[in-house]
């Protein structure tokens, strides 16, 4: 058995190096399902709610589930640092600033929950209203830029140090993908409340959401041009890659098609395969590598990267034996929370209702 | 100002900070928890009053925590990029499986407790805040079992290929005696500061003009006790933790007291002191026989070695590492911060005790028969002050674990200064401190500033009370209180 899991299999890696690579990837994927929608909600706080009622009880649809859907983002950082310590060392240290942001974001997105739940005069309440949004736009911003700048190849030594000068972070192709991250996020918050309040106010979203999508095309359609020109995913992985991006347009057409038939439950489904798809394409495109050097004899290949077989044999243990339960309490507090909230529950009624 | 000096700073001020909230979610939530069960069982409104009421506080923490954290996370790979890989073998596993095994469990079920007090039985509700306080506190578990292994490691060998460390033996790493040291004197920490934080801001909820006494009363004598138990028993456990210190870490212990001769028992205790970290020599008030008797229980036995042998001593042992290039070429010597750790160590101890008396007052002062706490207003000033004292406390326990193990970063394999990240710039560390500290302060400012509102409005209005007979008006025992009320309940 543990001769069968140290044998190579495909271009020098052995299953479990393997598996853990597709478990991260996973990780992410999920992440930005879900904590897309936090992300999309807090948009729309901005772009949407008329005053600031509305907006509290945006964000009262994703109260008990962000804190849920940012653990993902931790495990995954987690889980990179478990197996593949190399990986996570080049990337973090080497995207500093970029990296930086986005925790400046997710700080400012965090606290504003709880405290604007405890502010007393509208204008208080509306200070932390905007640290919502702002970090409900920088951190996907921030992200979405990180994930387009890695594919293109960094400037790596060999000792695995990359030096991410401002052109390798802000160029055409990581700014498209910045806003492509952000606006599909939108779009996937947009569809998660038109399934959380009330009738009236869904359709509004799912109305917003049509217009909001002929915007998301151009950006994705630039994005998979430019991924052609600054990447070799399309030379190097042809037909997974072309694969990946059928999917993705498909999964965009089809909740465009469910946002005009008011058919909420497809239309969020499938802005969320589209934020997966976004993941999925690129560390489809990142293999057998985790980081592309600019200089290809440097790239950090997965089997390089990876801790010892010993590590990730008792992850992977570790992994079998809790994932099951997490999304068993997980699934479980999304489904004991799936009534539609009012819109007439101002944040009076329902701090009343929170005190029952 | 250096890459690796900023760095550091960096760390320290998100460690600490971070650790501000940490054991105040899991000593609230432990209380919080207490609380609704005690209604659970007594099935008397109050309890659920109190458990709304500190939950608030609880979920206020619970916030600013929960950034803080991702922080911590990022920056091993931020701003300590050699480290992660020289250690991501060994320290990245306990990183997630916390976050596979607490995190979600704790993240999870707070989302549940916190919208659903009207849709489960009591029974059944009560079982989330246990939930979420056992994530906590398992989370705090495979934490520190990263840490400890950076104290004492463990269940290792190094690649010879590679020069990075590489897990051998996983059993190893979670049975660190360092780790089962370490643990029980944060866990019960904990407990003690998230009593003393109820103790103390029920003692400001006192002071407020319309303040609901009955409720406060069994507040502060619930936090009380948990205090109470917590810091007899954090006490108990710190003594384990330096018996075990002296001969895992003897240059950290030598520098909490002070010592840099070796001294033969009966060794006499440096009460207060003076380190001169230059001539190496200390100077101060002495108790004859005392360190003997707190180091090892007996007056006769044991040698305790001072800084001066232990940095011989580490030089002849350790200079070999050196020449292999993995210990920093520019160290010339082991000694650690011998000041900051004697006076963290000082402050720490000090502040086990002094809640300790703190949790035997309040109760005695709120004591059925003539519980005249309330009227005391310099009593309230005191207990309320001394909210803060805990937070000290944990201060001065990381300041010692940390800067304990000076030079390394992990105990005898790696220096501080080769794990700092070689892309790490200054303009950008100083950019990312002066941020971290600005919003640090902005958060712990908010913080407090709700926490007080919070208090200012009280708990909820009891509508049993308010359906039953009238509460009897006493004649206010304080001259400034016209308006109070006691309910004799």
């Amino acid at each position: 058995m543990t001769e069968f899991l140290a044998k190579p299999l495909i271009d020098g890696n052995n299953l479990l190096q393997l598996l853990w690579f597709f478990v991260i990837a996973l990780v992410f994927a999920i992440f930005l399902f879900l904590d897309g929608i936090d992300f999309g909600v807090g948009m729309a706080t901005r772009v949407l709610a008329h005053n600031g009622d509305e907006r509290a009880l945006y964000m009262r649809a994703v109260g008990p589930h962000w804190d849920g859907n940012e653990v993902w983002l931790i495990t995954g950082g987690g889980a990179m640092f478990a197996s593949f310590p190399l990986w996570y060392a080049s990337l973090f240290s080497g995207y500093y600033l970029l990296l930086f942001i986005v925790l400046v974001g997710l700080i400012l997105r965090g606290v504003s929950f709880e405290f604007a739940a405890h502010s007393v005069t509208d204008c208080e309440r509306s200070v932390w209203q905007w640290a919502n949004f702002a970090g409900s736009v920088i951190a996907p911003f921030g992200l979405g830029m990180m994930l387009t700048s890695v594919i293109q190849g960094v400037p790596m030594d060999a000792a695995g140090n990359v030096r991410a000068g401002f052109f390798d972070v802000v160029n055409w192709l990581s700014i498209v993908g910045g806003v492509a991250v952000v606006f599909f996020s939108f779009l996937h918050g947009l569809h998660f409340l038109s399934l959380k309040l009330d009738k009236k106010t869904s359709e509004r979203m799912l109305n917003t959401s049509k217009k909001v999508y002929w915007i998301a095309y151009p950006a994705l359609v630039v994005f998979v041009i430019l991924a052609f020109f600054f990447t070799d995913f399309y030379q190097r992985r042809t037909w997974s890659t072309l694969l990946i991006t059928v999917v993705i347009l498909a999964a965009t057409i089809c909740g465009h098609i469910s946002a005009y038939k008011k058919r909420g439950g497809f239309a969020f489904v499938s802005s969320g395969v589209t934020l997966a798809g976004i993941i999925a394409f690129i560390f489809n495109g990142l293999f057998p590598n985790v980081m592309i050097a600019t200089d290809p004899a440097k790239s950090l290949a997965v089997h390089v990267a990876s801790s010892s077989q010993y590590t990730l044999e008792i992850m992977t243990i570790v992994l079998c034996c809790l994932l099951p339960i997490v999304l068993v309490y997980f699934v479980w507090s999304y489904y004991i929370q799936r009534k539609r909230l009012i819109t007439d529950d101002s944040p009076a009624s329902i701090k009343a209702a929170l005190a029952q | 100002m250096t890459v690796l000096g900023l760095s550091r700073f960096q760390f320290a001020m998100t460690t600490v900070f971070h650790f501000f909230f940490v054991p105040l979610s899991i000593g609230l939530a432990f209380t919080v928890a207490i609380m609704e069960t005690l209604y659970v069982a007594k099935r008397k409104y109050i309890y659920k009053r109190m458990a709304q009421f500190w939950g608030k506080i609880f979920l206020l923490g619970f916030a600013v925590g929960v950034v803080t954290g991702i922080i911590q996370e990022f920056q091993f790979g931020m701003n300590w990029s050699n480290y992660s890989r020289f250690m991501g073998d060994i320290f990245g596993a306990p990183l997630a499986i916390e976050a596979l095994l607490a995190f979600f469990m704790e993240s999870t079920f707070i989302g549940v407790w916190m919208f659903t007090w009207n849709r489960f039985k009591p029974g059944l509700h009560v079982i989330f805040i246990w939930l979420t306080w056992l994530g906590s506190t398992v989370s705090a578990i495979w934490i520190l079992a990263a840490n400890a292994f950076m104290q004492r490691p463990v269940g290792y060998g190094i690649n010879k290929k590679t020069g990075h460390a590489e897990m051998t033996n996983f059993a190893a790493v979670i049975g660190n005696p360092q780790l089962w040291r370490e643990f029980p004197h944060v866990a019960t920490g904990a407990l003690m500061l998230g009593g003393m934080v109820v103790v103390g801001m029920s003692a400001f909820g006192f002071m407020h003009k319309n303040a609901d006494r009955a409720f406060f009363t069994r507040s502060i004598r619930v936090g009380a006790i948990i205090a109470l138990i917590g810091s007899i028993l954090v006490i108990i456990t710190g003594d384990l933790q330096t018996l075990e210190i002296i001969k895992d870490q003897p240059m950290k212990f030598a520098a909490t007291e002070g010592i840099y001769e070796d001294l033969k028992s009966p060794a006499p205790w440096m009460v207060v002191g003076f380190m001169n970290e230059g001539s190496h020599t200390a100077a101060g008030l002495e108790i004859p026989g005392m360190l003997s008797l707190l180091a090892f229980h007996k007056l006769y036995g044991g040698t305790i070695q001072g800084m001066n042998t232990l940095n011989q001593q580490f030089l002849g042992e350790r200079g070999k590492i050196i020449k292999n290039g993995i210990a920093h070429p520019e160290i010339s010597n082991y000694y650690v911060p011998a000041n900051v750790l004697f006076w963290s160590f000082r402050f720490m101890a000090a502040v086990g005790f002094a809640v300790l008396i703190l949790a035997i007052c309040t109760l005695w002062f709120t004591r059925k028969s003539k519980n005249t706490l309330a009227d005391s207003r310099w009593k309230l000033w005191i207990l309320g002050i001394c909210t803060y004292l805990p937070f000290v406390g944990t201060t001065g326990g990381w300041l010692i674990t940390e800067l304990g193990r000076y030079p390394w970063i992990v105990y005898g394999l790696q220096t501080i200064a080769d794990a700092v990240s070689p892309t790490a710039t200054v303009p950008s560390l100083l950019i990312t401190n002066i941020v971290y500290f600005l919003l640090f302060c902005l958060m712990g400012g908010v913080m407090i500033f709700y926490s007080r509102r919070v208090l200012h409005q009280g708990p909820e209005p009891d509508p049993e009370a308010a359906k039953a007979e009238p509460v009897p008006e006493v004649a206010p025992a304080g001259a400034h209180a016209t308006t109070r009320k006691v309910a004799l309940a």
